[in-house]
C-alpha cells in the first residue's frame, strides 16, 4: 500500500501513537503493581496465613478457598454444560426452534452483570436453599456464571467435529452414545478444556459475585460449607478498608493476574490443538 | 455400550439444556420475587426520583442510573477510537512479529481482574487526578479506568473484524490509488463495521455491568454530578455496598435496581443480536 | 449392438445367485418438502454386484442411505415404500419404525465417499465396532482384525504399526481400511457410495480389487460414476435418471444387457456418452 502523502504520515504517526499510549499505560499498571507489591511476594506469602487482617502475613487459607470455589464452579459447570452442549449439537438443527430458544437463552445469561449473579446467588442459594455464606454457594453462583461462555465453546467445538466420523460412526452401527464417548467428545476435548479454561479463566477474576455469596471469612476453611473469601475479594478488601494493605494487595493482584494469564494461555493452546482432519490423498 | 444409555442420553441432555435455560428465567424471578416488597407498594415513579435515602423510604434511583450511563457513555468514548486505532495499528500498521507481540498484551490485560484495575486505579490514578481537580475519586477517574478495562475487549474483537475483510478489497482499492488512510478509514473500517460494532457494544455492555472497579474509584456519592470531577455512586456500586447491611424494603429497593440493571442488559443484548446477519 | 459400448467381463467367480436378498418396491424418498426419489422398485440379488449409473442428483445415495436407515439421521427426511430383507426364516421390512437399526447396520456395512477412518488408531478404529456389537475376547479381536485387514491386502503393510494413527495412512490406505472396519462386523450386505471417486487413479485400482475380491462373499451395491468400472466390476446395473428434477429407475437388468443392449433410450444415450 503507498504510503508517501503526508497525510498517510500523520495517520500511521497517529496509529504508532495511540498504541504505544495504550502499551505505556499497561506497563505504567505493571510496574507500579511490581513496585508496590514484589516486595510482598515470597514462598511464605503463599504458604501462611493473614496476619494483621491481612497487612502481614500470606494468603494460604485464601488460595485453598479460591480454589475450592473454582472447584465447585467447575465440578457443576461441566456437567451440566456438557450436557447442554451434547443436546443441542445432536438433537437441534441450526435454525430450529427450541435450539434457538435456548441460544438466545444463554446469549442474554452471558450478558448478565456479575452484581446480578450476586444478588440472584444471594437469594437463591444463601437464602432460599439455605446455603448462607459459604464456598458452595459462591461455586454454584460462578458455575451459573461461566456456564454461557462454556457451553458456547463446547458448542462450537462438538460442531466442528467431522461429520464423516459421525456418519461412520452410524454406519457401523454405533449407538449415539458409543459414539460420543469414544469418538466425538475425545475429538472435541481440546475444545472442551478450552471453554473450561476460559471459565476458569473468568470465575477467578470476579468478585462482585462472590461478596454475597461467599462471603469474607480469611480463615482456612474447612468444609464446603464454610464461608471463605476468593483472592479476588481479599484485593478488594485490602484496598478498600484495610489502611496499608496496598503491599499485600498489590503483591496478591501479581498472584491472580498470573493465574488467570495461565488459564487463558492453557485455553489458547488448547484451541489451537483442536483435531482437524488429515487426509493424505 | 447398552442401548439404554441411548434412551437415556436424550432426556439427561435435555435435562442439562432445560436447566442452563431456565437459569435467566430463574434469575428474572428471584430478582422480582426479591423486589416484590418495593414494588407491592405501587408508585413505581418514586424509583425515578434523585433521592436514594433508604431507610427513609426514598429510594430515588436516578442520579445512580444517570451516572452509569455518564461514566459508561465517557468509558466508551474514549475506548472505542482508542480500541480502534489499535486494532488498525496491529492489523496494518505494525510489523508482523510486532502485531502478534501487542494482541499478546491486549490478550493479557482483557484477562485481568477488574478489581486489579479499581486497586491501581485507587492508589495511583485517584491521587493523581486528585492533584488537579479534588476530590480525585470521581465521574472521571471512573470513566478513565472503565476505558481502560474495556479497550482489550473492543480492540480484540475489532482487529477480528479487520481481519476478515477480504484482501481483494484493500488490493481494489491501492489499485485505484487510493491514499493509505482513505484505504483503511473509508474501505476497511466500513467493510469491518459489524465486527467493529459488535465490539463496542460488547464493551458497553461491560461498562454498564461493571462494579468492583467503578466502586472503587468513583467516590460513591448519590448525586447528579454537576462536572466530571464530581464524585458519583453508580447502581452497581450501590448493590455491592449496601447489600451486606440492607433489610427488608431497602434489601428489597436494592433488588429493584439490580433488576433494572438485568433488564438493560437484556436490552442491550438483544439491540445486539438484531445486529446480527439473520441466518436463514 | 452399440459400436460404442465396451465389452462386459464376468465379475468373480460364479456366486452370485439370481435370488433377491434385499426387494425394493415403490420406494421414494423426501427430504422435507423436496422429494429426491420417486417409486423405486428392484431387487437386489444374493452374492452379486449391483453398480447403480447414472448422473449426480438423480437419488442414488439417497437410495442407499434408505437402505441401512442412514436416513433416520437427516432431519426431515422421509421415505416411503417398502424394503425386505430376506432371510432364512421370511423377511425382515426394514423400514418399520420399531426395527432394532444398530442391529440392522451390523448387517448392512456401508462405505463412503471420503475415506472417514476415526481418529483413533488402527486397532481401535477396527475394535470399537467389534466391541460395541458383542466381541470383547482378545483373541476373537485379534483373529477378526487380523483376517479384516488381510482380505483388503493391509496386513503386511500396517501389522506392525496397529497402534499408529489411522489418519497417517494414505487416501487409498483409508478407504481399504474402511472396507475392512466395515467387514470386521462380517455383514451380509455392503453399500458403496462412489468408494474410489476421492482418491488417486493408484489408489482407486487397488481398492476396486478389493471390491472385486469380495464378489459373492457380500452382497454389494456400489453408486459408481465410472461406467468403465461399473462394466468392469458389475454383475447387474440400475440406471437412474432425473425427470422433473426427482430421481427415477429407469432401467435394471443384468450387467451385461444394460451396457451391450439397453432398452430405454436414455440408458442407451448415457451408456453413449452423449448425456448426462
Amino acid at each position: 500500500m503507498p504510503s508517501a502523502t503526508p497525510g498517510d504520515r500523520l495517520f500511521g504517526l497517529a496509529l504508532w501513537g495511540a498504541a504505544l499510549g495504550v502499551v505505556a499505560v499497561f506497563a505504567w499498571l505493571f510496574a507500579d503493581l511490581a513496585r508496590l507489591g514484589l516486595g510482598a511476594l515470597s514462598w511464605d506469602f503463599v504458604t501462611t496465613a493473614p496476619e494483621n487482617a491481612g497487612r502481614a502475613g500470606g494468603i494460604a487459607p485464601i488460595l485453598v478457598s479460591t480454589l475450592l470455589i473454582l472447584g465447585v464452579a467447575v465440578g457443576v459447570a461441566t456437567p451440566v454444560g456438557l450436557g447442554a452442549a451434547i443436546w443441542l449439537n445432536t438433537y437441534t438443527r441450526a435454525g430450529g426452534h427450541a435450539g434457538r430458544r435456548i441460544r438466545l437463552a444463554l446469549d442474554g445469561l452471558a450478558g448478565m452483570p456479575s452484581i446480578v449473579f450476586g444478588l440472584f446467588g444471594n437469594a437463591f442459594f444463601s437464602v432460599t436453599l439455605g446455603l448462607g455464606f459459604s464456598i458452595l454457594s459462591g461455586g454454584l453462583t460462578l458455575a451459573a456464571m461461566i456456564l454461557p461462555i462454556f457451553i458456547r465453546t463446547v458448542e462450537a467445538g462438538l460442531a466442528a467435529v467431522d461429520d464423516g466420523w459421525r456418519r461412520g460412526a452410524a454406519a457401523l452401527g454405533l449407538s449415539q452414545s458409543a459414539a460420543l464417548a469414544h469418538i466425538v467428545l475425545p475429538a472435541a476435548a481440546p475444545a472442551i478444556g478450552a471453554g473450561l479454561m476460559l471459565g476458569i479463566g473468568r470465575a477467578a477474576a470476579e468478585t462482585a459475585a462472590l461478596i454475597f455469596t461467599s462471603g469474607y471469612v480469611d480463615r482456612m476453611p474447612e468444609s464446603l460449607s464454610d464461608s471463605g473469601r476468593a483472592l479476588a475479594v481479599h484485593i478488594y478488601d485490602l484496598s478498600m478498608n484495610v489502611a496499608g494493605g496496598d503491599a499485600h494487595a498489590a503483591a496478591s493482584a501479581l498472584v491472580l493476574i498470573a493465574l488467570v494469564a495461565a488459564a487463558n494461555l492453557l485455553a489458547v493452546a488448547l484451541s489451537r490443538r483442536l483435531l482437524t482432519r488429515r487426509l493424505a490423498l | 455400550m447398552p442401548r439404554s444409555a441411548d434412551t437415556l442420553l436424550e432426556p439427561l441432555t435435555a435435562a442439562m439444556a432445560g436447566i442452563s435455560a431456565l437459569l435467566l428465567i430463574g434469575m428474572i424471578g428471584f430478582l422480582l420475587a426479591e423486589s416484590w416488597p418495593a414494588l407491592a407498594h405501587g408508585n413505581w415513579l418514586r424509583f425515578a426520583g434523585l433521592a436514594w435515602y433508604p431507610l427513609e423510604g426514598q429510594f430515588g434511583l436516578a442520579a445512580m442510573g444517570i451516572a452509569t450511563l455518564a461514566v459508561a457513555a465517557l468509558a466508551i468514548l474514549l475506548a472505542a477510537p482508542l480500541g480502534l486505532a489499535c486494532a488498525l495499528f496491529a492489523r496494518f500498521q505494525a510489523p508482523p512479529a510486532l502485531a502478534g507481540g501487542f494482541r499478546g498484551l491486549l490478550a493479557l490485560m482483557a484477562g485481568v481482574p477488574s478489581v486489579v484495575y479499581g486497586f491501581w486505579g485507587l492508589t495511583v490514578l485517584v491521587p493523581l487526578v486528585a492533584r488537579w481537580q479534588p476530590p480525585g475519586a470521581s465521574l472521571f477517574t471512573a470513566g478513565l479506568v472503565l476505558a481502560l478495562m474495556i479497550l482489550p475487549t473492543v480492540a480484540l474483537l475489532a482487529h477480528a473484524a479487520l481481519a476478515a475483510v477480504p484482501r481483494g478489497l484493500l488490493d481494489g482499492a491501492a489499485a485505484l490509488g487510493l491514499s493509505r488512510r482513505t484505504t483503511l478509514l473509508k474501505v476497511a473500517v466500513p467493510a469491518a463495521r459489524r465486527g467493529i460494532v459488535g465490539g463496542v457494544l460488547l464493551g458497553l455492555a461491560r461498562a454498564l455491568g461493571e462494579t468492583m472497579a467503578v466502586l472503587m474509584v468513583a467516590g460513591n456519592v448519590v448525586q447528579l454530578p454537576a462536572s466530571v470531577f464530581d464524585p458519583v455512586r453508580v447502581l452497581t456500586a450501590n448493590i455491592a455496598l449496601e447489600m451486606a447491611y440492607a433489610t427488608d424494603t431497602h434489601r428489597a429497593g436494592l433488588f429493584v435496581s439490580g433488576l433494572l440493571l438485568a433488564l438493560l442488559a437484556l436490552g442491550l443484548a438483544w439491540f445486539a443480536a438484531r445486529l446480527e446477519p439473520r441466518h436463514a | 449392438m452399440n459400436p460404442h459400448t465396451l465389452g462386459c467381463i464376468e465379475a468373480g467367480t460364479p456366486c452370485c445367485v439370481p435370488t433377491p436378498h434385499l426387494s425394493i418396491k415403490n420406494l421414494s424418498v423426501a427430504y422435507g418438502e423436496t422429494p429426491v426419489l420417486s417409486d423405486v422398485s428392484l431387487d437386489i440379488h444374493k452374492g452379486c454386484i449391483t453398480a447403480l449409473i447414472g448422473p449426480s442428483g438423480c437419488g442414488k445415495t439417497s437410495f442407499l442411505n434408505a437402505l441401512n436407515r442412514l436416513t433416520d439421521l437427516i432431519p426431515g427426511a422421509r421415505v416411503d415404500g417398502s424394503i425386505r430383507l430376506h432371510q432364512d426364516d421370511g423377511a425382515l421390512d426394514l423400514l418399520d419404525p420399531a426395527l432394532d437399526v444398530l442391529a440392522l447396520r451390523r448387517r448392512v456395512g456401508m462405505i463412503f465417499q471420503r475415506p472417514n477412518p476415526f481418529p483413533l488408531s488402527i486397532r481401535r478404529n477396527l475394535e470399537l465396532p467389534l466391541r460395541e456389537h458383542g466381541v470383547r475376547r482378545a483373541d476373537a479381536l485379534a483373529y477378526k482384525i487380523e483376517s479384516a485387514l488381510s482380505d483388503v491386502g493391509l496386513w503386511e503393510e500396517v501389522r506392525d504399526r496397529l497402534d499408529a494413527p489411522a489418519l497417517a495412512l494414505s487416501g487409498g490406505q483409508q478407504q481399504r481400511l474402511c472396507i475392512a472396519r466395515a467387514r470386521v462386523l462380517e455383514p451380509e450386505i455392503l453399500l458403496m457410495d462412489e468408494p474410489c471417486s476421492a482418491l488417486d487413479p493408484l489408489a482407486s485400482g487397488v481398492v476396486e480389487e478389493t471390491i472385486q475380491s469380495l464378489a459373492g462373499r457380500h452382497t454389494v451395491v456400489i453408486v459408481t460414476h465410472n461406467l468403465a468400472q461399473a462394466r468392469r466390476i458389475g454383475n447387474y446395473a440400475a440406471f437412474f435418471w432425473m425427470r422433473e428434477r426427482i430421481g427415477q429407475l429407469v432401467e435394471f437388468g443384468r450387467c451385461r444387457q444394460i451396457f451391450d443392449a439397453p432398452v430405454h433410450p436414455a440408458t442407451a444415450a448415457y451408456i453413449g456418452g452423449m448425456r448426462g
